[in-house]
């Protein structure tokens, strides 16, 4: 199938190609731009370019591929760094140098790196489409590679193979290799869905204490610029509890995705010890490429993340901004020229949106293990406003609402989780989980702990028309608690030692100020002022 | 592929800036045109969407005067710049004509203007500590090789004084210079000729793309890819380090929105066009530096907020992109504090690589941390003063009150003495020795 190019305007071409079917990838012009079918008319089809379409003339040929827009699914993804279509970016940067140019295609597939593989199945066996038959060795990674599909295995056999040779065969003589391919639009099948019942540990204090997340759970950040997304993003990457992480610079900075890079490299999975990038796979599309491709990351992102999902792994996904997905599905659909629903974004946004974040979850495997699947948004409304449609669009599938106060951050509260207005779905489950596990006192703790934060909310309040001389010192203390709770608990250093706090650890630290604060309610209750009880000492240890 | 430029006399319609174009063939997405001024002369322009055999041609310059037998010249080539050392000392227009009177250069090679992203993989993470000789940055809001950080500021205040000073100031660890591209977008005459003294005082060279006022609005949005190219191939293929001065970006974001109505596209928030983002980090993100090479791209926007609004699209997104901002404030103006920088909103992304031992001082950090909750105190006790009155606070409340006043006029206010990190660090030390604060 062979056509021409007939009309350019941005990232969207027009061309007379025949017989395309809707979201097939089609090689465009003489630089074999790829591009994917958005709109199918008799004699015309347009595609959405994902590279720079600049210097594409019209008539210049284009080729169908039959074929959808796929990721590659394989040992070798691990530690590694992906463009939007899934192309690794260490070898276009070995290929073609610093910058990157249009048209260049790499996959993961054309490695020569061999696998060791050892089959737990043989020939004669019948297998079920995704369970496994065997395993590939990863570095110290356990690399559960699944039968295509259903039929009966005619030779399968351990060795060294490469990523494209097959490993065996189905009795039809059809091959099987440690690799396979999946549409990125599609989610991966499962035997069925299970609720949510184990937490996603963080490592930070003020999310795993007061708005605890679920494994298979979703979870959005939004927040202004400079309120800390990126970093708190981060910071989970890195100390989550989880197995696999994924983690998406849809849109973002060039120069975070080097720091996260160099900073993974050297830095220890705090669960496992092994090397944090072990454990990542990151696929940057950073703001200044092209918009197209930025609008599929989050789609090969997600497919690589229920992949090993797949193997029963517990995997999350990290997408840092969903907002600027969304602007690229707004410049795309403007390009097309559809009637734009709430602030130039399609009306089909909220459904886009909920169609992604219903693929995390908790699932049965089609090999009956049980894996997850959790999701990590960050949203960037503009002007800080939340009112804008991707927040609230968001807002009405994500189980958890961690708002980022930009008055927090100025203050370099960080991270600057407000602790009124965010909320968690999850939070019955996850705090009885930890009050089983951790600690008895741990729903206790919360309450005393939320109940000394609105208290001081109030008396603020208060203390702006009495002024701070015309309050009590029960009213002081409260004050003084509070003040520590939000600066020696909530407040966690991201460069510091103190990125990563355990349950255990942050139960201790949460008991030592509630001690702290009964005991200094005794000693004002026995007739002391807060200071006399204080101390010297401890005043200024307050004042930090 | 065509050999040869065609000339077409199809001109179906002018609209603005943009000429439709029929039974045209071939034509190349961003292909650079030539239109033939009925009066004599010629205009650029560039294609910007073809369907079938209509072209849409976007005009550099005014359409004034063309009619619709006009001839059109393909050259069937995207816009490039012609690249070469030799553009230092020179001053060029937005559409990279010389204005100095000198002959144009010949180039080492050509480049196309809109650049290629710089694979993430490749890139460098700034670490350099750059001193400006300004408190508030250096100590404070630490500026790294590399990195891109604009300046907010608002109608009145002295940003092109400030940026002025840091051209002159700003000194690379180790003392290097830095070469400076200068891009000037809708700039007045007055200040045109207050920047044009500046550069003219520099030791390491410069070279600057100047639209005025009254010049072609569409070269506004060409000269910032014009000196980028050029910033580029500096860093890049010279190893110089390289500090791009854009002033001001809100002209430019305003010639998009232009550009945009004209061509009957969707408005987004304030008019201004939804892919403004995108468009925006095709410029900021240029900056950065690059593994295994030696220079870099570092870039000083200048942004000026419509009616002081940090929520406008054009900070805003402007802050989504940079790493941090500088905010200059109109109360700390009013006071006759210079720079007037409002530490509190302003933010330097980067600045933990940037400082501590072997970059800064080993204190840095903590120091920085510090002044900041003191002064961040102190700043929120002032709306506390302003219903209770200050004999309503307790002595420790009135004393961070004293701390934040003296903080503003002596650590944020200099003047136009230029200071090291060293005495910048020093004049924070002291200050929290006169208060005795320990942290």
């Amino acid at each position: 199938m062979s056509g021409t190019i007939t009309g350019i305007a941005g990232p969207t071409v027009t061309v007379d190609l025949k017989g395309l079917r809707m979201y097939e990838i089609v090689l465009v012009g003489k630089a074999g731009l790829t591009g994917e079918v958005v709109r199918l008319e008799r004699e015309r089809a347009v595609l959405q370019v994902y590279e720079d379409t600049r210097g594409l003339a019209v008539g210049e040929p284009v080729r169908g591929t039959a074929r959808p827009l796929t990721a590659q699914l394989g040992p070798g993804l691990l530690g590694g760094m992906f463009d939007g279509l899934q192309r690794p970016l260490e070898k276009l940067l070995e290929r073609d140098g610093p910058f990157i140019s249009g048209g260049s295609s790499a996959s993961v597939l054309d490695s020569p790196r061999q696998w060791h593989f050892i089959p737990v199945k043989g020939p004669g066996d019948r297998v079920t489409a995704g369970e496994t038959i065997g395993q590939a060795e990863e570095g110290a990674f356990r690399h559960l590679v699944s039968a295509p599909r259903d039929g009966v295995l005619a030779s399968l056999a351990a060795g060294s193979y490469s990523v494209c040779q097959a490993v065996g065969s189905y009795d039809d003589g059809s091959p099987i290799s440690v690799c396979q391919e999946w549409p990125v639009r599609s989610p991966r099948p499962c035997r069925r869905r299970l609720p949510p019942t184990e937490p996603l540990v963080t490592g930070q204090r003020v999310v795993d204490f007061l708005y605890p997340l679920a494994r298979g759970g979703t979870a959005i950040i939004p927040g202004g610029f400079g309120t800390g997304k990126t970093i708190l993003e981060q910071s989970v990457a890195k100390f989550s509890d989880v197995d696999l992480v994924v983690y998406v610079g849809c849109g973002e900075r060039g120069n975070e995705m080097a720091e996260l890079l160099e900073e993974f490299a050297g830095l220890n999975d705090p669960w496992t010890s092994r090397r944090l990038m072990e454990r990542t796979i990151v696929v940057a599309n950073t703001s200044n490429m092209p918009v197209a491709a930025r609008e599929a990351s989050i789609y090969t992102a997600v497919t690589m993340a229920e992949y090993f999902r797949d193997m029963g792994y517990h995997v999350l996904l990290l997408a840092d901004s969903i907002s600027r997905w969304a602007e690229a599905l707004r410049e795309i659909s403007s390009s097309l020229e559809e009637m734009p629903g709430e602030e130039g974004y399609p009306t089909y946004l909220a459904s886009r949106m909920a169609g992604f974040m219903e693929r995390a979850g908790v699932v049965e495997t089609m090999n009956g293990t049980v894996g997850s699947l959790s999701m990590i948004l960050s949203v960037s409304p503009p002007g800080g406003d939340f009112t804008e449609p991707v927040t609230q669009a968001c807002l009405r599938t994500a189980g958890a609402f961690l708002m980022l106060d930009a008055s927090l951050a100025h203050r370099r509260h960080f991270p600057a989780v407000n602790w009124f207005q965010s909320f968690s779905l999850y939070e019955q489950t996850m705090v009885q989980h930890f009050s089983r596990i951790v600690d008895a006192g741990w729903t206790e703790a919360r309450r005393r702990c939320r109940t000394l934060l609105q208290r001081e909310e109030a008396l603020r309040e208060v203390a702006e028309i009495v002024g701070l001389e015309g309050m009590q010192e029960q009213d002081h203390l409260i004050l003084h608690s509070a003040e520590r709770i939000r600066l020696e608990f909530l407040c966690q250093n991201a460069y510091s030692e103190d990125a990563f706090s355990s349950p255990e650890q942050i139960m201790a630290m949460m008991n030592r100020i509630l001690a702290d604060h009964e005991r200094l309610e005794g000693r004002l209750a026995a007739g002391d002022t807060l200071e006399a009880a204080l101390g010297k000492g401890g005043d200024e240890h307050a004042s930090q | 592929m065509r050999l040869s430029e065609h000339t077409y006399r199809t001109v179906s319609s002018i609209r603005g800036p943009l000429i439709f174009l029929n039974r045209v063939r071939e034509v190349r997405f961003g292909e650079v045109v030539r239109i033939i001024h009925p009066e004599g002369g010629s205009l650029e322009g560039e294609v910007i969407k073809i369907d079938g055999d209509t072209v849409l041609v976007q005009v550099m310059g005014e359409t004034r005067g063309l009619d619709t037998g006009s001839a059109v010249i393909f050259s069937d080539a995207v816009k490039r710049a012609p690249l070469s050392v030799e553009v230092i000392g020179r001053i060029f227009s937005g559409s990279f004509a010389p204005l100095d009177n000198e002959p144009p250069y010949i180039p080492e090679r050509w480049g196309a203007i809109s650049g290629a992203p710089i694979n993430p993989v490749a890139r460098a993470r700034p670490q350099d500590f750059i001193e400006t000789g300004f408190s508030t940055i250096d100590a404070l809001n630490t500026l790294v090789r590399g990195q891109k950080l604009p300046i907010f500021s608002c109608a009145g205040l002295p940003a092109k004084e400030m940026a002025a000073g840091i051209l002159r100031n700003a000194r690379l660890a180790g003392g290097g210079q830095f070469v400076v591209v200068f891009v000037a977008l809708g700039l007045t005459h007055h200040e045109y000729s207050y920047y044009m003294d500046v550069l003219a005082g520099m030791q390491g060279g410069f070279a600057a793309f100047i639209n005025r006022a009254g010049e072609p609005v569409i070269e506004r949005l060409l000269a910032p890819r014009f000196g980028l190219a050029v910033a580029e191939y500096l860093a890049f293929c010279h190893a110089m380090d390289v500090l791009v001065l854009i002033t001001d970006m809100t002209n430019y974001c305003d010639a998009l929105r232009e550009v945009s109505t004209a061509r009957e596209e969707l408005p987004g928030r304030r008019g201004y066009p939804g892919y403004l983002y995108s468009d925006l980090s095709s410029l900021y993100e240029r900056a950065g530096r690059i593994r295994g090479l030696a220079g870099s791209v570092t870039m000083l926007p200048v942004v000026t907020m419509p009616e002081d609004d940090i929520t406008h699209p054009i900070p805003d997104l402007t802050g989504y992109i940079t790493e941090g901002q500088i905010v200059l404030s109109r109360e700390l103006h009013q006071q006759g504090i210079f720079p007037p920088v409002d530490v509190l909103p302003s933010l330097s992304r980067l600045m933990q690589q940037g400082i501590g031992e072997g970059q800064t001082r080993s204190d840095h950090r903590q120091l920085a941390n510090r002044l900041y909750r003191h002064y961040s105190r102190g700043r929120d006790l002032r709306r506390l003063e302003a219903i209770v009155g200050r004999d309503g606070l307790s002595g420790k409340d009135r004393q961070m009150l004293d701390f934040a006043d003296v903080f503003e006029r002596e650590l944020v206010h200099q003047g136009n003495v230029r200071r090291t990190v060293a005495e910048s660090l020093d004049t924070g030390l002291a200050l929290m020795q006169r208060f005795a604060l320990e942290g």
